[in-house]
């Protein structure tokens, strides 16, 4: 059964010159227990997909479609309802913890906030609860009465992680949850999530730039470019033969370790991600893409199936096409 | 621990700055004006004897070296010797000073705290609801008031409230030759007190909106809000625990620098209402040339600033974890 | 893109940045065609400028002698006198024609003053850094503790009345905001490609400031100096007040100054104060409106407001 079920979403910001559409129609779903991996570069939508799905974008924000979470739609909440949502069934590991914990306030208070919007508490319990959830995520309970300051890049990010996990929920969303740390760290924080994720069976989407870092969490990985997604599938299969161009120039922007041919010639992509306020006609990759055909130009792919719960958005995946790709 | 060398080393500072209004107040009136002795030991309409006038000056220092004029100021400001008024002979400048301090402080003080509490009420309203009817009102009234002078607020509140409906005194502390006392002498200083201080309080709201404001809409941008909300705490909860007690932070700074302006607010809307403080006792030493009350009082003046500055620094020390760790 | 690169071909260099500079003003300028605060600030401000520098045409200038004033004493607005007249007969508008031209003169001046220190001050310190940095900022912090207005009144009661002292006492009152915002940005000038790659090729410091910096801060500063302006005319305004103006000058300060002396709130005497005063209020609103504006676009985190 799924936790998450996301159906035609479409968000756009509004600005001055008029709306901009930042997600274009997505569609994905989440299996209890499952690690999604959302990548893309910055500004393809991820993050506001992260964001949107417990409606946190700034007010006015345009949103369309369905987000049914746990059965009820998201988009449909009354305000009282969302509020009761929030943090029970889905909760964010927000990215950059640096600026993403109240300066001014204890740490232990900010997670015991988290508990007493939901559930009424006595001080001890609360208390109590803190001192496991800081356990659980690798620090000494003692540090509930330490401000944001007073932790490091990584000890911030548990933090999060721990308050993440205040009210049990069903959905963890991490937003590029090691983005900002160093490699170490970095590294350490992934492993505390895999861990928590399989010794809770928590579900999880996790959005990231960094393809690398899917490839070590992720059960299916969702690739998203210019506010849609353009390829998803089983991690390893994505990661490892891409049916998409953009997934595969992404794949190569990663160096593989031992890795002959990437010493040979780093790939990567030419080129930036476009303006959303100037998508290109037919696929909005084709002005970027080593692959592209004079139909690209002109037509906007529809989704291709791409083998066993496989999908891609390409031209190329259509029955006739010059060639297949290379796995 | 790091907040008492916090607390260490912003006294320090202040006492640095203190050393250098001290000096500027010294240069001010021994070392820029072209004769020093003449300007100190004079009046307006009235010619000290010679012999006085070299008394007096020797009293000084006058006519000794700059360096030890200076030492000497700086003694004698310690010991809060100030020498004799010559607007009220015989009277020592601190007694003067001490007289008039008091209709002052209660003016600034009350004005103060009211455009305070309404300015900084209006700013977190108005940046939590940006561009409702409440906002936009504000800005405007905000706009406006800035661009006025005070004394000319002060008149024409004084023309209409007074002059043409006569709901309120034209000015003083309180009702001359009366012997009011208790709670109709508390009511009586309040009547005469009411139309100074709405001029202050009108004129510097919009300072403390605008600051408020922005700072406010600088922290809802901040990612620790969505964090919050995202925790499914109230709205209401949002705003006064987490986003008005940071941007409390940078405004408080600002409102102790702004304090000085509202005591140059306070000169001239004393002049207006002939407030008994030290705004008109100022404006007595310009027009007498009493320049050893004024220097008193400019010192006064940025003391006051001084002193606000280093309360905010404390208070920041107090909200802010972080600059304890600094 | 394709029009530059043909500019740089045919013409000039100095003839190319000079284009681009044209074309950024006609951006510009389009942008703040688009604030209805900046319009409204602009519009009053053309109109009192008009009118300053018309002020010989419109109204003799003998109408400002009490002498030869021959209107009615203490009359209020009339078709004769639109303003109503003073308490020598003379005709209040009179008055606040020749007025505006002291206020802005005064405003403009002293504005300047403080700019030229101000953003000296700051770019020195946001440019070179380091102990210069540290040495300026403390000197301008400790500015900022001294009162501005007092500090003014202190020097004017001083140094004696005119209009050049009155110009410099506010002036050099009020430029330590000038010179904290320009330092800010001077420091993020510093930082970018085009100083380091001068810095790289053998630019010397002046050389960097004025042909990098300057024009870099040149924005900030023009709409810093147009919010002093305000800030002078209200200064200027409560120093004539208090009666520390130039004598010999009728400012609007200046004319407040008599009316009150002579008593004109407690007779009522509203529009001798009601319309010098309001040529202040809105003098300075245009001003700040006109500021604000620029800083709005300048400052793109603003826009958003």
């Amino acid at each position: 059964m799924s936790v998450l079920e996301v159906s035609g979403l479409s968000v756009s910001y509004i600005t001055r010159e008029g709306p901009v559409p930042a997600v274009r129609g997505v569609s994905f779903g989440i299996d209890r227990g499952q690690v999604l991996g959302l990548a893309g570069e910055s500004g393809c939508g991820k993050s506001t997909i992260g964001l949107g799905l417990l409606r946190l974008l700034p007010p006015g924000t345009q949103m369309s479609g369905r987000v049914v979470l746990n059965g009820a739609d998201v988009l449909a909440m009354a305000p009282s309802q969302l509020g009761a949502v929030r943090w029970t069934q889905a909760s964010v590991v927000f990215q950059g913890a640096q600026h993403a914990l109240d300066p001014v306030i204890r740490v232990g208070d900010q997670i015991e906030e988290a508990i007493l919007a939901h559930r009424p508490a006595t001080r001890r319990e609360t208390r109590a609860r803190t001192a496991e959830l800081l356990e659980l995520v690798g620090l000494p309970a003692r540090r509930a009465r330490d401000f944001p300051n007073e932790f490091s890049g990584g000890q911030k990010q548990r933090v999060m992680i721990a308050m993440a996990l205040a009210c049990d929920p069903d959905l963890v969303i991490a937003d590029e949850p090691t983005t900002a740390l160093d490699v170490m760290v970095q590294a350490q924080v992934l492993r505390l999530l895999k861990n928590l994720q399989m010794e809770l069976g928590l579900s999880m989407l996790f959005i990231t730039h960094d393809l690398s870092v899917l490839a070590q969490v992720a059960d299916r990985l969702a690739v998203m470019y210019a506010g849609r997604i353009v390829e998803e599938g089983p991690a390893d299969e994505v990661f490892g033969s891409p049916a998409h161009p953009y997934t595969a120039a992404l794949a190569d922007a990663f160096p593989r370790i031992g890795d002959e041919a990437f010493v040979q010639s780093p790939g990567g992509l030419d080129g930036d991600p476009p303006d959303p306020r100037e998508l290109p006609s037919g696929c909005s990759f084709h002005p970027r893409c080593p692959r592209v055909m004079d139909r690209c130009r002109t037509i906007e792919p529809p989704s291709f199936p791409a083998g066993t719960g496989r999908r891609a958005e390409c031209l190329l995946l259509e029955e006739g096409a010059p060639e297949a790709m290379p796995t | 621990m790091g907040e008492w060398r916090y607390v260490a080393r912003k006294l320090l500072q202040a006492g640095v700055t203190l050393l250098f209004i001290l000096t500027v107040n010294f240069f001010l009136f021994r070392v820029m004006p072209s004769d020093p002795v003449r300007l100190l030991t004079r009046q307006r309409g009235v010619q000290l004897t010679p012999e006085a006038q070299a008394a007096l000056s020797s009293e000084l220092g006058l006519d000794r070296p700059i360096p030890s004029q200076y030492l000497q100021y700086l003694v004698d400001t310690v010991r809060l010797d100030f020498g004799n008024s010559f607007i009220y002979p015989g009277q020592s400048v601190v007694s003067v000073f001490l007289r008039y301090m008091w209709p002052t402080v209660l003016l600034v003080g009350t004005a103060t705290v009211l455009m305070i509490v309404i300015g900084l009420y209006l700013g977190i309203r108005g940046g939590w609801k940006r561009g409702r009817p409440l906002d936009v009102g504000s800005m405007g009234f905000s706009l406006l008031f800035y661009s006025m002078p005070d004394f000319w607020l002060a008149m024409i509140l004084l023309i209409l409230f007074s002059t043409a409906l006569g709901w309120f005194p034209s000015g003083g502390f309180e009702t001359p030759d009366s012997d009011l006392t208790g709670l109709s002498r508390v009511l009586d200083v309040a009547n005469h007190m009411f139309l100074p201080v709405l001029t202050l309080t009108l004129g510097y709201i919009g300072e403390y909106y605008l600051v408020m404001r922005s700072s406010l809409l600088d922290v809802l941008g901040e990612d620790y809000i969505t964090t919050i909300r995202a925790k499914g705490v109230r709205e209401d909860r949002v705003l006064w625990r987490h986003a008005v007690r940071n941007a409390m932070l940078p405004s408080i700074s600002l409102i102790a620098l702004s304090f000085g302006f509202v005591l140059a607010g306070a000169i001239t809307v004393e002049l207006v209402f002939s407030y008994p403080g030290l705004g008109l006792l100022a404006i007595q030493a310009i027009d007498y040339q009493d320049f050893l009350l004024l220097q008193a009082l400019f010192l006064f003046a940025s003391l006051a600033v001084l002193v606000s500055n280093l309360v905010a620094d404390l208070v920041y020390s107090w909200v802010d974890p972080r600059v304890r760790e600094a | 893109m394709a029009d530059d690169a043909l500019a740089a071909k045919t013409r000039s260099p100095r003839a190319v940045v000079w284009a681009r500079r044209r074309l950024s003003a006609g951006r510009f300028w389009a942008t703040y065609r688009r604030s209805v605060m900046g319009i409204v600030g602009l519009a009053i401000l053309v109109v009192f400028v008009l009118v300053a520098l018309l002020a010989p045409v419109l109204v003799s200038s003998d109408q400002l002698d009490v002498t030869k004033a021959t209107g009615p004493i203490l009359e209020g607005p009339s078709w004769a006198y639109p303003m109503g007249t003073d308490d020598a007969g003379r005709s209040v508008l009179a008055l606040v024609v020749w007025g505006s031209r002291v206020s802005l003169a005064i405003g403009l001046l002293a504005a300047a003053v403080s700019m030229v220190v101000g953003a000296a001050v700051g770019i020195i310190a946001g440019f070179r850094g380091g102990r210069w940095d540290a040495a300026l900022m403390r000197f301008t912090d400790w500015f900022l503790v001294l009162p501005g207005l007092p500090l003014a009144i202190v020097l004017a009661a001083i140094l004696g009345q005119s209009m050049f002292i009155i110009v410099m006492v506010i002036g050099l009152t009020s430029w330590p905001w000038t010179a904290r915002i320009v330092r800010s940005q001077a420091l993020s000038v510093r930082e970018r490609a085009y100083v380091e790659r001068a810095r790289g090729l053998g630019a010397r410091d002046p050389q960097l400031i004025l042909k990098h910096v300057l024009p870099n801060l040149f924005p900030v500063i023009f709409a810093n100096t147009i919010l002093s302006i305000a800030a002078a005319i209200l200064a200027e305004s409560a120093l004539s007040f208090i009666g520390l103006g130039d004598p010999l000058r009728v400012s609007w300060g200046a004319t407040l100054e008599l009316a009150f002396a002579a008593g004109a709130p407690t007779i009522g005497a509203w529009w001798w104060i009601g319309f010098p005063g309001a040529c202040i209020v809105l003098v300075v609103l245009a001003f700040t409106m006109c500021g604000n504006a620029l800083e709005e676009i300048l400052n793109p985190r603003l826009r958003q407001r």
